[in-house]
């Protein structure tokens, strides 16, 4: 481990400490936040229940299918996109603007459409990882060296294997940021919608929670998504820095 | 230029002709009861925003989210200059900010609410929250990449700090701070919009809550359309002052 890395766990266990020391001493009363050691105890007892076996489940789920939908959907779209220059050039605008749309403000809508199921939940995280995708997809293609298409011609590769032996591998170290910022926004458009208007789900059971006072509950759920996906994010990281590196940038 | 901008409006207004005709074609396949045709919804919100009860929504949403703006911007602007001039500091600090980044912040509102109590203040707080971040990153990348030729030469000719400010790291960091204010622009109007929707009893987040409630279709796309065409001009604007900085800095 580097030295800053060090640095680095000692101000986040330092901070830990700081909150315990607060909430120990009356600063943070009981009410606003249980110390976190007995956040950690809440914790394992919640998990051991198996009370939130249904809505952890049913959350992941929902990511899982609106992270996959979005991929295969946004790598589809973003090859067909990259082949059609004035497509491309026309949605150009709608890409620069899309991510400044507040996307939960559609969330109304999809419930009066869809009713209140998974459907609009799912819908408003594949809407949020979609567009990341296509724009790393395309990112990705612009990035595959001229030469080595030129190099395929000459030694006559057919389109699948010159997709297989070039294409892929240049471009996936782009693919994979576009996979992880879909894995980030899955979660945030699932959760984010769940915790608005839902019947089920982790986001459900933490604004119920938060209804009901019940920290002991509440505080758990907060701590184990946020440990999921910064757990999740810097492993989708370490693995784009390692095909980055293959790739031989940096 | 001139051509460049011509093409970037022409691709604007038939992208716009598409949305609008995909959100017809989308009524007629849903109905009356889902949805509402773009010529009605635009006739109901001009109708709305001649009413008095509209508007206080309005700057209700507009005074939480400048003042949510504006603590992120100054917070995000600190952090960034203190990272950026302290290579070890980011070094400790940035990945923590880049985890913080990809987290469902959502989960966090509930805390805001028990620290801050439902109003105005947890508002702000979540809204800054969202800005906050982007804010840091994008600075500290500003002043750490800043040329360190033009530093050293800064230091041969004894020029005073607030010379160097002024003629060198202001300019060769402004383009990229740039891009930090246009992102930390549109995820807190995300956060602030999302604070009203979970605990507010004012402003259009509130009032698009109250609309699922009462299903209330037209309300529900009147304010949608407000928000999205908010959201794509300020951001439209920003694009084109961004693209102008980099330019300008080659």
């Amino acid at each position: 481990m580097t030295a800053a890395a060090w640095v680095r766990l000692t101000l986040v266990v330092g901070a830990i400490l700081l909150l315990e020391l607060l909430c120990r001493v009356g600063m943070i009363d009981h009410l606003t936040m249980p110390p976190p050691s007995e956040i950690m105890r809440d914790l394992v007892v919640l998990l051991a229940s198996g009370r939130m076996n249904g809505a952890m489940l049913k959350t992941l789920l929902n990511v899982v299918i609106a992270f996959s939908t979005a991929t295969v959907a946004g790598v589809g779209l973003g090859v067909a996109i990259h082949g059609m220059l004035t497509l491309r050039r026309g949605l150009e605008p709608l890409f620069a603007t899309y991510y400044a749309i507040p996307v939960y403000a559609f969330y109304p809508l999809f419930i009066v459409l869809f009713g209140l199921g998974d459907a609009p939940q799912i819908l408003i995280g594949f809407m949020l990882a979609l567009v990341a995708v296509i724009m790393s997809t395309l990112n990705g293609l612009d990035r595959v060296s001229r030469v080595l298409l030129k190099t395929a011609r000459m030694h006559r590769l057919g389109p699948a294997a010159t997709a297989w032996h070039i294409t892929l591998p240049s471009a996936a170290p782009y693919l994979l940021t576009g996979v992880k910022l879909a894995v980030a926004y899955a979660f945030i458009g699932v959760i984010g919608a769940e915790f608005i208007m839902s019947n089920t789900g982790i986001g459900y059971e933490i604004s119920y929670a938060y209804n009901d006072f019940d920290n002991a509950t509440m505080y758990p759920l907060i701590v184990l998504i946020l440990v999921i996906s910064i757990v999740v994010n810097a492993m989708l990281s370490r693995w784009e820095a390692a095909l980055m590196r293959r790739r031989g940038n940096r | 230029m001139m051509s460049r901008i011509r093409r970037l409006n022409w691709n604007g207004i038939v992208l716009i002709g598409a949305l609008l005709l995909v959100w017809q074609l989308l009524f007629e396949v849903a109905g009356e009861n889902a949805m509402a045709a773009p010529v009605a919804t635009v006739g109901y919100l001009l109708q709305l925003l001649g009413t008095a009860a509209f508007w206080s929504n309005v700057t209700a949403t507009a005074a939480a989210f400048l003042l949510a703006l504006t603590i992120a911007l100054l917070l995000g602007l600190a952090i960034g200059f203190a990272l950026g001039l302290h290579r070890f500091s980011a070094e400790v600090v940035e990945p923590i900010l880049v985890s913080l980044y990809a987290v469902p912040k959502v989960t966090l509102y509930p805390i805001v609410l028990l620290a801050f109590g439902i109003g105005l203040p947890a508002k702000v707080a979540f809204g800054a929250i969202h800005g906050v971040i982007p804010m840091a990153i994008f600075t500290t990348t500003a002043i750490r990449t800043i040329n360190p030729v033009l530093l050293k030469t800064a230091r041969v000719m004894r020029l005073p700090p607030s010379v160097v400010a002024r003629s060198i790291i202001l300019p060769s960091a402004l383009p990229e701070i740039f891009t930090g204010i246009r992102v930390s622009f549109s995820l807190t109007l995300i956060g602030t919009l999302l604070g009203e929707m979970f605990g507010s009893q004012r402003g259009l987040g509130y009032l698009l809550m109250t609309a699922i409630g009462l299903q209330n279709v037209r309300m529900i796309m009147a304010v949608t359309l407000l928000l999205v065409l908010f959201a794509a001009s300020v951001s439209i604007a920003l694009i084109a002052v961004d693209r102008r900085l980099h330019r300008f800095a080659g």
